[in-house]
């Protein structure tokens, strides 16, 4: 077995109360520096996991256990305090699709411009365009701009780049429920397709029966802690209990 | 099980700065694209813009200062600039391509910060996106000044030619610097921009736009004006009067002394410098971006 993440022993701090301006920080430290600018929590602390390559991880946890946080440490958005996060390949994050979409561009310009963000070349786009058109079932107005999509093409749009970046390592932040009904059944087929290729997934989702479809190792956070990482049903009975 | 997995474990988000952006060429090319597209939505006049506003700007300051003030050559006034207008426009193009691309470029980290909150690609993109926007912006206005020259009789020569680039690297990398620099600082004090539209006001009247660089010699006296001359948008301004007004003269006029011996270097070196400062400073604050938005 490769390892596709390893996450060793990471800690991450937070600010609570942000200065926004110079007058405010001089003012501190024209006083000798009395009292905290700023108050601090635990986002993680001391977390470690390693995944392999071809596993399928959830990551879970009430709001605020710190799942989409160490989702961003994996993606390299965020950089710990102490500890280290190393990755093996390309990692591409559907973490809000649709980051990358500006509003007053069509389907097309956003396509092409979304396929760049998350990291394709050029020729990459143009080869997987039509595909990405098909799968998002948008057709005809893939040349509207996307401001006037409903927020279910929206989505769909956005989710369909996501999933053909092909990266070697996928990482999902609650965007399973995309679309109407039918396109969510075939966003969590793709996802499955994915995971029967090989690919690498580690999804953060808060839907405890779709996660255990699809993944099969559970990684329970509470407080920026890791509480528990085994089998995906003993991690969602934690949880339910 | 099918895994091709490739190299090594690498550590995400350490990008390689400035470097990064030669292998994200198709991205910058787009972010570029999607602001010309975007700039202008839903106005009818559209990129015409880009005309309009220097040629209102050149206008009021060519009455005021030319003919109110007397900075123009006439018959009456002697001691004016010969041409005055190909003068003030040619600096006036490069001030406002410095202008917007360092003010754009302060902005665009913020601006761009729910992005950079959600994926990691390599931020530097963004205020150099803005500096090429501004170049794409600059052009209009340069064909608009080869035009004026050529109605007013320029027959500029190959190093004239050479000076005016040598004159726009010098402000382009100028404003790439300051811009990652500001840009960086705007995360976490927003004043930073408000800074930069102060300095922008600043830099338009600390250069030899409207008025000649003799003046400032005449007042100043030599050690001051040696400080005022190494402003790198004080040597680009000149510059671009040597490739675009000089030609036009009877070349009586004279130029800065040293301008291509020893001006154009420190020009060249302090742009270098600042690309570095305003470089490093982003790399020391960018790992921080995603938090502090």
């Amino acid at each position: 077995m490769v390892t596709a993440i390893e996450v060793s022993n990471i800690s991450k701090q937070f600010v609570l109360r942000h200065t926004r301006s110079l007058k405010e920080a001089v003012v501190w430290l024209a006083k000798g520096r009395k009292g905290d600018l700023s108050e601090k929590f635990h986002a993680l602390k001391n977390v470690s996991v390693e995944v392999q390559a071809g596993e399928t991880v959830a990551l879970l946890g009430l709001n605020g256990s710190g799942k989409s946080t160490l989702l961003k440490h994996i993606s390299g958005v965020m950089l710990p305090d102490s500890g280290t996060v190393k990755t093996r390949g390309r990692v591409a994050g559907l973490i809000e699709v649709g980051a990358g979409f500006h509003p007053d561009l069509s389907g097309r310009d956003n396509v092409f411009l979304n396929g760049a963000i998350l990291g394709m070349t050029e020729q990459q786009v143009k080869d997987r365009f039509d595909d990405i058109v098909e799968f998002s079932e948008i057709g005809q107005f893939i040349d509207t701009e996307v401001k006037f999509y409903s927020s279910g093409m929206y989505l769909r749009l956005a989710f369909s780049v996501a999933v053909h970046t092909d990266p070697e390592v996928f990482l999902i932040d609650e965007i399973l429920a995309v679309g109407d009904e039918p396109f969510q059944r075939k966003c969590i087929g793709k996802i499955q397709e994915l995971a029967r290729d090989g690919k690498t997934l580690v999804v953060v989702s808060h839907d405890l029966d779709l996660v255990s479809r699809i993944c099969e190792r559970g990684v329970v956070l509470e407080h920026g802690k890791l509480m528990f990482d085994g089998p995906i049903e003993e991690a969602v009975a934690l949880l339910r209990s | 099980m099918s895994v091709i997995s490739t190299g090594e474990l690498t550590t995400p988000g350490l990008g390689g700065g400035l470097r990064d952006i030669k292998q994200s060429g198709f991205l910058l090319k787009l972010l570029v694209r999607k602001e010309l597209k975007v700039r202008y939505r839903g106005s009818v006049l559209g990129l015409l813009w880009s005309y309009v506003k220097p040629g209102v700007q050149f206008v009021v300051f060519y009455v005021a200062l030319g003919i109110f003030l007397g900075l123009e050559r006439s018959a009456r006034n002697p001691e004016g600039l010969a041409n005055y207008a190909v003068y003030l426009f040619s600096g006036i193009v490069l001030i406002n391509f410095f202008s917007e691309a360092l003010g754009n470029a302060a902005r665009s980290i913020v601006m761009n910060g729910n992005l950079i909150k959600k994926i990691y690609l390599p931020r530097e993109l963004f205020p150099v996106a803005s500096v090429w926007v501004s170049a794409v912006h600059f052009f209009p206005q340069l064909v608009v000044l080869v035009v004026g020259c050529v109605f007013a009789g320029w027959h500029p020569n190959l190093i004239q030619l050479l000076a005016a680039l040598a004159g726009f690297i010098i402000v382009g990398m100028l404003a790439t610097g300051l811009g990652l620099l500001f840009g960086a600082a705007n995360v976490y004090f927003r004043d930073s921009e408000n800074l930069v539209d102060m300095l922008l006001m600043v830099a338009t009247w600390a250069s030899p736009v409207m008025y000649a660089w003799s003046m400032v010699e005449q007042k100043l006296g030599s050690t001051a004006f040696a400080i005022y001359q190494a402003n790198p948008i004080t040597i680009g301004v000149e510059l671009f009067h040597y490739a675009f007004w000089f030609p036009t003269t009877d070349g009586s006029a004279a130029m800065p002394p040293n301008l291509f011996g020893l001006w154009l270097p420190v020009g060249l070196v302090v742009a270098v410098v600042i690309v570095a400062l305003g470089q490093f400073t982003f790399r020391r604050l960018e790992g921080r971006f995603a938090q502090e938005l």
